[in-house]
């Protein structure tokens, strides 16, 4: 996507969702927009419908969880597949309360996507039809991909990595 | 004989009543562990409800404590059936990452592996869906010389299924006269078992009765399900990562990209039968045009050095001890990277927070995001179409539960 088509992009979304934007970049060349959460929904459905932008097609949705900032962000990533344009959008929840909309009215592949979303980082969508774990047990009670759920087994001794510069701590991370 | 008074015994259920069945777990022609439990309704189904993540390793969290270079063994366990595109779609992630300049040699040597990994994955899935129907020979047929290309593998990288292909900024070793031998054998030999294997079902009644017009989707639905590979394109949407992004210079190769109508069983089988064709061609053009020049780019910090100069050079021993105790730290930064994969966009979603290893690591799988139509495209016909359904849709369980 070359510069002025992501100008075009991001003044159509200014022309009425100005309030709602808090940060654009373009790392490697791929837009990020990191919005306000109240109305992702909304700005999704507003790009799904408007003829200059038609991102029709969800490549993925994943979710980022950064301890320090006791945040869970999660990721959107939209492809326009007649004119090859990918948008990403970002929105942050807390950690304690990560509540967001459901994305499947708009699109059914949302539907496991958010489920698994739910199943590692423990994001509620509100309005999804069947928010279940997936591909962890029912019985789980953490959600897994979480920072805090280390790998492997904090007690053990046998593998210490200090004499690599890396000092228990962040073997932990 | 039918008399009245039976007839007069006969009520018809207050309810209508259903009967429960479960496809799955390990039922055989699941070709995976996965389960289905079908609400059925005589023969005809009624609902269904997939339960999945019975091989669930975690893939994602693994990714997030291990080196970049000890993440490529990962990729290898998703999309078995071909595992090459995996690792070479992970090997560019990390270089677009890095912002490594691949030498030209490099990506065309790469896409003959790619291709013959698509090859491989399609005969898999289009010999399974024979099976399926009562059509077992073209099924041996096509393990044959599924073997040729796992021998080619084999003297390229030494392994077969989970093959670790190349490293981070090229391959390993040259291909050895031994591998361009069999490499040319194989494309001696495939399009003619190919033929027949089409000759064998395409125009075969028995088999087009059994899959025209079975598990169809239309092309709108199957975007808003986010199909993306043969099975999108056999909906009727000519969306192929290979000519919407190209990677690996693939901008370089003249090639069609086959598609369906009615994106049902038929349709999909079509689809990647000529797909089939298509990567033949490319291979062909990839060997015609292939450029001298060296087989891996020179990024010392990840590739590693020779032997020799192992043993030999102070440099060399420091590289190496960091490579393999994964001490290279890389650059900061957010890239996603997809590649067609033998089921569709296989994407990798890197966050690097500048150490060792991947801050977040996203692995769009194909295969777990179209499996969500399933149901939906069941709904309504017999058991045995669901069947067939599902291996024409090719779902591998290690890419579905990562």
């Amino acid at each position: 996507m070359e510069v002025p088509e992501q100008e075009k992009l991001v003044n159509t979304l200014k022309e009425k969702y100005e309030d709602e934007i808090l940060h654009i970049e373009t790392p490697y060349n791929f837009l990020t927009i990191v919005l306000r959460k109240e109305k992702i929904i909304e700005i999704i459905k507003f790009l799904y419908d408007h003829p200059d932008t038609k991102f029709q097609y969800l490549t993925s949705l994943a979710a980022v969880h950064y301890p320090d900032l006791k945040q869970i962000v999660v990721v959107y990533q939209l492809h326009n597949l007649v004119n090859n344009h990918r948008v990403r959008l970002k929105i942050s929840l807390s950690e304690e309360n990560a509540v967001t909309q459901t994305l499947t009215p708009v699109f059914a592949a949302a539907n496991w996507m958010e489920r698994e979303t739910y199943d590692f980082y423990g994001v509620i969508f509100e309005g999804h039809p069947n928010l279940q774990r997936i591909l962890n047990v029912e019985e789980m009670t953490i959600f897994p991909m979480r920072k805090e759920y280390p790998l492997e087994d904090q007690t053990r001794e046998d593998k210490n990595d200090s004499m690599f510069g890396r000092n228990l701590e962040q073997n932990a991370k | 004989m039918l008399n009245d008074s039976l007839i007069e015994q006969y009520q018809e259920p207050a309810e209508k009543q259903y009967s429960y069945l479960n496809l799955g777990l390990t039922h055989p022609a699941t070709h995976g562990i996965f389960q289905n439990v079908l609400k059925m309704d005589g023969e005809v189904i009624v609902d269904s409800v997939p339960t999945i993540g019975y091989i669930h390793r975690a893939f994602e969290k693994l990714a997030e404590r291990r080196p970049y270079n000890q993440i490529t063994p990962i990729t290898d366990r998703m999309n078995y059936c071909s595992a090459p595109i995996n690792n070479i779609g992970w090997h560019m992630t990390v270089e677009k990452l890095l912002g490594t300049e691949i030498p030209k040699r490099v990506q065309y040597l790469r896409v003959i592996i790619m291709e013959l990994a698509r090859i491989t994955d399609h005969l898999i899935c289009n010999a399974v869906i024979g099976v399926d129907t009562g059509a077992l020979t073209g099924f041996v047929y096509m393990f044959q010389q599924r073997e040729l290309v796992y021998e080619i593998y084999e003297e390229i990288c030494g392994a077969r299924l989970t093959t670790n292909v190349g490293r981070i900024g090229g391959f390993e070793r040259d291909f050895s006269p031994k591998a361009w031998e069999k490499i040319n054998k194989f494309l001696k030999e495939f399009p003619v078992i190919l033929q027949e294997f089409d000759d064998l079902l395409s125009r075969n009644r028995i088999f087009m009765d059994r899959t025209i017009g079975v598990g169809g989707i239309t092309g709108e639905r199957a975007l808003n399900y986010s199909f993306s590979g043969p099975n999108l394109r056999a909906a009727g949407v000519d969306y192929d990562v290979r000519v919407a992004t190209p990677y690996s210079s693939y901008e370089d190769f003249d090639f069609s990209i086959p598609v369906g109508t009615n994106g049902d069983t038929y349709d999909r089988f079509m689809v990647r039968q000529e797909e089939m064709r298509q990567s033949l061609s490319i291979i062909k053009q990839a060997i015609d045009k292939l450029p001298a020049g060296p087989f891996h780019a020179e990024v010392p910090e990840f590739y590693l050095p020779p032997k020799e100069a192992v043993y030999n050079e102070m440099e060399a021993l420091i590289y190496h001890f960091k490579i393999v105790m994964g001490e290279t730290d890389v650059p900061k930064g957010e890239v996603y990277h997809c590649v067609e994969g033998g089921n569709g966009e296989l994407g990798f979603y890197l966050i690097s927070d500048g150490g060792r290893t991947p801050f977040r690591l996203q692995l769009r799988r194909p295969c777990f995001i179209y499996y969500q139509a399933y149901p939906e495209m069941i709904k309504g016909s017999m058991l045995s179409d669901a069947i067939l359904t599902m291996s024409s849709m090719n779902v591998i369980a290690g890419e579905l539960d990562a």
